[in-house]
């Protein structure tokens, strides 16, 4: 056996996971060639490094999990890279990390430390011109280096540096692993980075989580995707310069962060979710007002997503701009939102279903989106109806479980670990997949914390989006993904 | 003497209205109360009071750029007439003055921008480059067109086209005010040219060559754009103003039609999009077909049957 078959949000023993050499790990992943969904590494003691893979069966919803040891003088291996271009940025991000390096890697560049070593990709030529944008940005958002390389307007490729929001998340997790300090990780992800790091915790800790708990995390989450695609179709509108979707969705975006705002205190759902349940209730008072609140935000959304896909001047910015083919989106292993627009239909929502999928009754129909700005402004439109309707069902079924309890106590967190585990939970985000793995030793301590944000992934996909487009172009593609950096960099 | 005194005021103060007018309009479908009309006059105090902050990297070009950019607005204001239907200056030819005055404020600028070393910049600059070299011709086709029909080539000249002409000077009066009017919001830096709205540095045109400009500076700039949208709101208010019409009508008129440019301005930036910079050229076009039209028809009217 050299993988261990598992599904998503369980906990496994880690003497259980094979143990391969490199040369044959990497034969098995191409041989299985399945999606890379985490590839890191952990210190083994002695100078050894023991490198975990995940990869997931999407549409069997399975994980596929094995390891390779690095002896101490084993300092080099050949990289998977050139066989499955999706592994790319896990094997520059492991490099980084153990300075093992994955030989003949085509793109070896840092991924979020040792910017000043960056090896910038070069043009020449009379017409060339190189045009840096950041770290800092007009506009209040996070720091980010590009660098275009461009021929007149035409940008023929873009460099992106990122790293200068790392602050060792990973590690913090490790002396101080919180609820609070995992919904500081992205700051527009607080539901689905909370729930991911709740289940990681509750799975090693052996706590069952009660159905309105579950439901509450669930309503959350589809609550902070409707919000953030509704803020991020305003914000395209605005990029354009159309004047009156911006304003429309700005004002709609605010109704539903309000609702989050009067469920649990804070506007982006901090404090909501706890270890081992959630933090506030939901009376049928608040429910009957929220009910009248997403009925006037689906109306508005609706109409004015129509108007703005009927508007000759909107569609002609809109269309054929920062397009990414669906075969390079599965190539370089774009997940998420990205990858639906571009016809991957990749959601671990519906991948690796839980209970409710089934229960409410949701279903996913199929995008078929061709991979530029307006497929992914559609996308957004058809998930923020999308999340409307399951916030509805759950609504709904709330009724079904008053009496439960919301949560197990506040001394959960205080519960001793299970030992020499491996536990993974995976959560789709508004962004895409979002990736918690906890590892823990002989004492039950956390030993590696992994996380993997789909902008991790994703990054790439801006890069090879604006390249042959107008670099006039380049915010209305970048807003139409809006990637995280402090996702990225941890 | 009065209405050249009315004239000056109008000149210095209704650009600020104009600006403030144009965002109350937007904000209006948008939606939102706005600023007040008079913020961008309160902005041009405010930014007067205020400390330099100027690049190491630039030259005198660019200390001198910004009131050289407002001098030959100035400059150019003079030929045109605005409330009165008479200009402070009228020289024959005084359209090719008038031109190449605000040309050169233009040169200025664009050579300011260059001289900041930023590679924005000098992106904004050669897009102001390229559409300027297509917006001069179709400018004077229009204006000289028109002038060329009273045969004195003056710019009081204008008014007399819709009242001289019969029919021919609807239609001319039509398309001339339709291509100026394009005009307007590409010499402004409009929507759908431009958006004067946006902190994106890496799609704005005019912004994006004042980016490093601040204080007096920065007023100066911002008021002469403004300044020159007046100026050719004001091309289009002589052509619509009747030539008899007495000094209070000519003076109301003028102030309305300017109010409502405007709010048209405003209405055009609520309802479209920005077009794609590729695409600005078929836009640009658009305003010389009109200008070819204008002098095909007064090529029909003076030597035609």
């Amino acid at each position: 056996m050299n993988w261990l078959k598992t599904k998503n949000n369980t906990k496994l023993n880690l003497s259980d996971i094979p143990e391969l050499r490199m040369g044959d790990l990497r034969k098995e992943i191409i041989s299985l060639n399945k999606r890379p969904v985490a590839f890191f590494g952990k210190d083994w003691g002695l100078g050894r490094v023991k490198l975990f893979v995940v990869l997931a069966d999407d549409k069997a919803g399975e994980l596929y999990v094995s390891s390779a040891l690095f002896a101490a003088d084993e300092k080099a291996y050949e990289c998977i890279t050139n066989e499955i271009p999706s592994f790319h940025i896990f094997e520059r991000e492991f490099y980084e990390d153990f300075g093992i390096e994955p030989l003949n890697h085509p793109w070896l560049k840092p991924v979020r430390r040792n910017q000043d070593k960056y090896p910038f990709f070069e043009m020449q030529g009379e017409e060339v011109h190189q045009v840096g944008v950041g770290p800092i940005h007009a506009g209040v958002i996070e720091p980010g280096h590009f660098r275009f390389m461009c021929n007149g307007e035409t940008v023929y490729h873009l460099e992106i540096m990122l790293g200068y929001q790392h602050r060792g998340v990973e590690e913090l997790m490790l002396t101080q692993p919180s609820n609070q300090l995992a919904e500081s990780v992205c700051g527009d992800s607080v539901i689905a980075y909370n729930t991911a790091f709740s289940q990681v915790m509750e799975l090693l800790k052996g706590v069952n989580v009660s159905d309105k708990a579950q439901l509450i995390r669930k309503l959350a989450l589809e609550m902070e995707r409707a919000a953030i695609h509704i803020g991020d179709l305003g914000a395209i509108a605005g990029d354009i310069a159309y004047l009156m979707g911006a304003s429309v969705f700005g004002v709609t975006r605010t109704l539903v962060i309000n609702t989050m705002l009067e469920f649990s205190g804070s506007r982006f759902g901090r404090g909501l979710i706890t270890t081992g349940g959630v933090n506030f209730d939901l009376d049928d008072e608040k429910i009957e007002r929220a009910i009248k609140t997403f009925a006037k935000v689906e109306k508005d959304v609706d109409r004015m997503a129509k108007t703005m896909l009927k508007n000759s001047t909107v569609m002609s910015r809109l269309e054929k701009t920062g397009t990414i083919s669906t075969e390079r989106a599965i190539e370089a292993g774009f997940v998420g939102m990205a990858a639906r627009a571009a016809g991957v239909e990749l959601d671990s929502r519906f991948d690796f279903p839980d209970k409710w999928i089934k229960e409410l009754d949701i279903e996913n129909k199929p995008f078929n989106g061709v991979g530029d700005v307006n497929s992914r402004f559609k996308l957004r439109y058809k998930e923020v109806m999308q999340s409307l309707s399951i916030i509805r069902k759950i609504f709904e079924k709330l009724k079904e479980f008053k009496n439960e309890p919301i949560n197990c106590g506040y001394e959960v967190m205080n519960k001793e670990n299970a030992k020499d585990a491996f536990v993974i939970s995976i959560v789709e985000g508004w962004r895409g997949e979002v990736v918690h793995i906890a590892l823990t030793d002989g004492s039950g301590a956390l030993s590696k914390y992994k996380i993997k944000d789909p902008s991790f992934n994703n990054w790439f996909v801006l890069a090879l989006a604006v390249r042959n487009n107008g670099i006039s172009d380049f915010p209305l593609c970048n807003k139409s993904f809006n990637l995280s950096y402090c996702g990225n960099d941890l | 003497m009065l209405m050249k005194i009315l004239n000056l005021i109008i000149l210095l103060v209704v650009p600020f209205l104009m600006i403030g007018i144009i965002r109350k309009t937007k904000a209006f479908w948008g939606g939102r109360k706005g600023a007040s009309v008079f913020q961008p006059l309160y902005d041009f105090v405010k930014l007067m009071k205020k400390d330099f902050v100027i690049s190491k990297t630039t030259s005198v070009v660019f200390r001198i750029a910004p009131v050289i950019a407002i001098s030959t607005v100035l400059f150019a204001a003079l030929f045109v007439p605005m409330a009165s239907g008479s200009a402070l200056i009228n020289i024959p030819a005084g359209l090719i003055v008038f031109a190449y005055i605000l040309g050169l404020g233009k040169f200025f600028s664009l050579i300011s921008a260059m001289d900041t070393g930023s590679s924005f910049e000098g992106m904004g600059a050669s897009r102001e480059a390229c559409f300027t070299s297509i917006v001069e011709p179709a400018f004077f086709i229009v204006i000289a067109s028109i002038m060329a029909m009273s045969g004195n080539y003056t710019f009081d000249s204008l008014s007399q086209i819709l009242s001289s002409a019969g029919s021919y000077g609807v239609l001319i009066t039509i398309f001339a005010v339709l291509a100026l009017f394009l005009m307007i919001l590409i010499e402004g830096c409009r929507v759908p040219v431009d958006d004067p709205a946006t902190h994106l540095e890496l799609t704005m045109i005019h912004e994006v060559m004042i980016l490093d400009n601040s204080a007096s500076d920065l007023a100066l700039i911002s008021w002469g754009a403004a300044m020159k949208m007046l100026l050719i709101s004001s091309l289009i208010a002589n052509i619509l103003i009747p030539d008899d019409a007495s000094a209070l009508i000519s003076v109301a008129l003028y102030l309305l039609i300017i109010l409502a440019i405007s709010v048209i301005i405003g209405t055009v930036e609520s309802a479209m999009a920005r077009i794609r910079m590729s695409h600005v050229f078929k836009y640009i076009f658009i305003m010389s077909s009109f200008a070819l039209v204008v002098l095909s028809l007064v090529v029909a009217r003076m030597f035609g049957g």
